[in-house]
């Protein structure tokens, strides 16, 4: 029997201001309990919510980076409900108008299993809302006593709400990632999802072609990509086999235990709660001008299908290339820094980040963000490589220098002497000289056996402790062996 | 000197005639003897009181003195102050010691007026009697068996016996307008926004405003001078030029339209205040006045549309009061849901409890589009009433209340009869319009009958000119209780 999956995400990530949004109140993670909940955040009679506007320019900000209208009158609305760690009672949240509109990302999908080749997809954005996070409550450090830190209480979310576009775990995977690039790329997330700042809810149902949608039931705050694919096919296969055993699916809120690899339900929709939604008359509709929009659209970076297509058709890279330089802002802005003006060595410039970089950043267990050398050290380098002052060989070297100990390309190549000869009357002496001194091989190169020219190289390289431009020195030989 | 106006009081006390401390102190111990029978005030502070009086008179020494400076005013209840017991006239907040100051003590506090105490209040500020109040029954200071009025009962029979120079009220649906006009003093309530509301504990966002209860209003333009201006802590606060409202009083009135809005004077309206409110509208035809005939169609609605609004944002507002972070919470509970329930049980009245169950009511799936959303739309052809009947004339004048104070208990079974006396209040609320009451005279048993100005959005300065200008003509203002 086939069966078609279908997936929508909401995703709630963090905003990376340094205030809460609506108090002044620090957001900075890891602090001890409580210290920073000001009265806003605890809820104090009588304190009202004043709208931080740093949280609604990275919403416009997202907005634009995805192709959404940007609502020039949006409302936040109260989501009441009663639960400790809501000070208030009630979320501040947003409801029929949402500040931002439909939009769209287009994702690129590598299929799990097979032999499917990788493809592109667009998923449609159907809103992104303002709201606020709750705060947390803490179990079990004293006994029978639940504390409540609030802290994270009033911390600005964007929670982003993509339609029902995806049909596998890979989609929904590749979308969430693309996501998750993007909203750091915008630079109004960090996207720490340890400390949760990227939350992904799933909503997961099965249908058989052709047939309406089946039932969901809603993967809650996966914070990792292998937890959502793990959680979304045991989700899906326990669906299947439910239907299929002539059970039915009930609309549910679950949570995925990573230590079984299943998912269990957390309440039904029996107990969903009436949120009561309704404006909030503490605060004003939230009114957005064509000039703020402007005015943020000129903030907003290069973004990275753009840059994509750009390395592709103004460097010349090669579509695989260009993706991965894109992957993250960081990897994009070191290629770019590293390449300067120079962009006729854009190949070569993509080869190294690619290849040594990547490897050593790898290897060294670090991120784009922690690389011991800067941009302006490889492209130092690139340089020498390019005006000859240092063969490949030497090259690798003054890298694996660099990373271990510092320093400039330059720097490096005058304390080792890995300088290469690019004097031809030098180099065309040394080879006088081999030629010379192997009349015999000579000879019998002359006579057609053209595999000797590499040990002529080899002999002529040796003489010069490998810093003969080799470029130069086939030149050279090639013209003399030639008689 | 207990009948002094605020601008004598000032003059004294720079002149040196009087210090603040002197003035402070006569002031409490007229509390001391006088309380325990009214039952005005919840919490006194006699310590911080004087020290505040000290502060004042160096203040006045150095000749830094601003026209409240060692003027000792009462604070309704509901506005948050530090250090003071800050109970909204609930249980629920019978041990709540604020940590930080509403907007309103913190402009007084910065006049160098003297926080003479708390004084009583409808729970939450719900209530026309005064008789919701946990902390009991505020007496009429007129005839002790009757009720002063609500919510700001406290502070007009406070103002009324003398127990204080001036004192802060705030109003909802009639909260400073009827009380003052039950106990023969004068309040206003300004039009929505111009007095922060920040720190002032919160019953319906939309519709709630402070203001000042005072003896004249000459007083009022002092007070209002004081607590309006822009607040950034408090969205909904506007963003105008500073004004001084007292810049009109001496304005003649000649030519001024008042229009009488025929349905302020139909069935309902007791003999005895249509009396004393047509003695005083001749008055203001003896002033010069001109008297235009209007309508306001939709008053009659403006009950059923309050009672739907006020209690909705009432029942998100006070999911605060939870036991969690503050305030009551039963001694015993089973879990967290029960803990809820019983500490809301206990620590809410009555009256709370009803409002809050319609609130929640008229909020849940299903019944907002026919009660919530349907109100919010007749709350805005309430509003055109008012627009068009400007276009007719400068005021509106009538009833402030339909009758004088009525007995204590009489009306404390009927919800109903209770909320019909807002009837002529409640309007302005809901327009967001500016408001006062003024003693024009007394009823049926001696009791006093508030005459009610209604002004033009931001018309405070014109709306105390003409009742300063009726102040001059007759003396009812000036009226006080035998105690």
């Amino acid at each position: 029997m086939q069966w078609e999956i279908v997936i929508g995400l909401e995703v709630h990530t963090q905003l990376s201001t340094n205030t809460k949004i609506f108090s002044g109140a620090s957001t900075a993670f890891g602090a001890e309990p409580n210290t920073q909940a000001d009265a806003v955040s605890i809820a104090l009679p009588g304190v009202l919510p004043v709208l931080n506007k740093g949280a609604v320019e990275r919403a416009i900000k997202f907005g634009l980076a995805t192709g959404a209208r940007i609502a020039q009158r949006s409302v936040f609305a109260r989501k009441n409900y009663f639960y400790p760690d809501l000070p208030k009672g009630y979320q501040i949240s947003q409801f029929d108008l949402p500040v931002v509109g439909q939009g769209a990302l287009t994702i690129q999908v590598e299929p799990l299993s097979g032999n499917a080749k990788p493809y592109e997809k667009t998923v449609r954005i159907t809103r992104a809302h303002l709201e606020e996070d709750a705060g947390k409550s803490v179990h079990g450090n004293s006994q029978g006593v639940t504390g409540i830190d609030l802290n994270r209480a009033g911390t600005p979310l964007l929670e982003i709400v993509s339609e029902p576009d995806m049909c596998s775990a890979a989609e929904a995977v590749a979308y969430a990632k693309a996501l998750h690039t993007l909203v750091r790329w915008i630079g109004i997330c960090d996207g720490n999802m340890q400390e949760g700042s990227f939350r992904c809810d799933v909503n997961v149902s099965v249908r058989r072609p052709g047939e309406p949608l089946g039932t969901r039931r809603e993967i809650k705050n996966l914070n990792s990509f292998k937890f959502m694919q793990q959680a979304i096919d045991y989700e899906v296969q326990w669906q299947i086999d439910t239907i299929e055993s002539g059970g039915k699916i009930h609309q549910a809120t679950i949570l995925f235990n990573p230590d079984t690899g299943e998912t269990r339900a957390m309440r039904s929709k029996e107990d969903a709660h009436d949120y009561r939604y309704f404006p909030d008359p503490d605060l004003l509709p939230l009114e957005i001008s064509t000039e703020w929009i402007e005015q943020v659209r000129g903030t907003l970076p290069e973004l990275p299908q753009a840059k994509q297509a750009r390395y592709v058709s103004e460097l010349g890279l090669s579509a695989y290339d260009a993706s991965i330089l894109t992957a993250s802002r960081e990897m994009a802005d070191f290629f770019e820094e590293a390449l300067g003006d120079a962009t006729g060595q854009a190949k070569i410039c993509a080869n190294w980040i690619i290849g040594e970089v990547s490897a050593q950043l790898n290897r060294d267990g670090l991120d784009m963000t922690q690389c011991p050398i800067n941009a302006q050290q490889l492209g130092g380098m690139l340089t020498r490589i390019a005006d000859g002052t240092i063969s490949n060989s030497g090259a690798k070297e003054v890298f694996r220098t660099m990373w271990a100990e510092g320093g400039s390309a330059d720097a490096i190549i005058e304390a080792k002497g890995l300088k290469q000869v690019s004097d031809s009357g030098a180099i065309e002496a040394l080879v006088d000289e081999i030629i010379a001194a192997n009349a015999d091989k000579v000879t019998e190169y002359r006579s057609g056996k053209d595999k000797l020219f590499g040990f002529f190289v080899g002999l002529a390289m040796k003489a010069s402790k490998g810093k003969a431009n080799p470029a130069q020195l086939n030149d050279i030989l090639k013209k003399k062996l030639a008689g | 000197m207990l009948n002094a106006s605020i601008k004598q009081l000032s003059a004294a006390l720079r002149a040196k005639e009087i210090s603040s401390v002197e003035l402070t102190q006569s002031y409490l111990d007229r509390i001391v003897r006088l309380n325990p029978q009214l039952n005005a005030y919840i919490t006194l502070n006699p310590e911080v009181s004087l020290a505040q009086a000290r502060a004042a008179d160096a203040r006045l020494a150095a000749g830094m003195a601003d026209p409240l400076t060692g003027i000792p005013v009462a604070q309704k209840d509901i506005f948050c102050a530090k250090g003071w017991l800050t109970t909204c006239g609930s249980k629920m907040l019978h041990n709540f010691v604020s940590p930080y100051d509403a907007h309103v003590i913190t402009q007084f506090n910065n006049a160098g007026a003297v926080n003479l105490g708390k004084t009583n209040m409808d729970e939450f500020a719900m209530g026309s009697s005064n008789e919701t109040s946990h902390y009991g029954t505020v007496k009429n200071p007129w005839d002790r068996a009757r009720v002063p009025g609500g919510s700001s009962g406290g502070t007009a029979a406070a103002v009324a016996a003398r127990l204080c120079a001036a004192a802060t009220g705030t109003d909802t649906g009639g909260s400073i307008r009827q009380p003052a006009a039950l106990c023969g003093i004068s309040g206003l309530k300004p039009t929505y926004g111009v007095v922060s509301r920040y720190g002032m504990i919160a019953f319906a966002s939309s519709l709630d405003q402070a203001g000042p209860m005072g003896r004249s209003a000459e007083d009022l333009a002092l007070l209002l001078n004081t607590m309006a201006g822009f607040d950034e802590r408090d969205s909904t606060s506007l963003q105008r030029e500073k004004e001084d409202y007292a810049r009109d009083l001496n304005k003649s009135l000649t030519g001024l339209r008042i229009g009488l809005p025929k349905e302020f004077f139909a069935e309902g309206l007791s003999g005895d205040v249509a009396k004393a409110v047509e003695a005083a509208i001749a008055e203001y035809k003896k002033l010069g006045a001109v008297i235009v005939d209007i309508s306001l169609p939709n008053t009659k609605l403006s009950i059923p549309v309050y009672y739907v609004l006020a209690p909705a944002e009432a029942s998100s507002n006070l999911s605060r009061f939870d036991g969690v972070r503050y305030g009551y919470r039963a001694p015993e509970y089973s879990d967290l849901a029960d803990m809820y329930e019983k500490s809301r049980a206990q620590g809410f009245g009555a009256e709370v409890k009803r409002r809050i169950m319609i609130g929640t009511y008229v909020l849940s799936h299903g019944y907002y589009d026919a009660y919530y959303l349907q109100a919010q739309k007749i709350r805005r052809l309430i509003a055109q009433d008012f627009t068009a009947a400007y276009k007719q004339c400068d005021v509106i004048m009538g009833p402030t209340s339909p009758s004088t104070a009525f007995k204590l208990g009489e009306k404390g079974d009927d919800p109903v009869q209770m909320y019909l006396s807002d009837i002529y209040t409640i309007a302005v609320n809901l327009a967001g319009l500016p408001g006062m009451s003024i003693p024009c005279g007394f009823g049926a048993n001696d009791m006093p009958v508030g005459l009610q100005i209604i002004g033009n959005y931001f018309d405070e300065a014109r709306m105390l000119n003409v009742a300063h200008q009726y102040q001059l003509a007759t003396d009812w203002h000036s009226r006080a209780p035998q105690l």
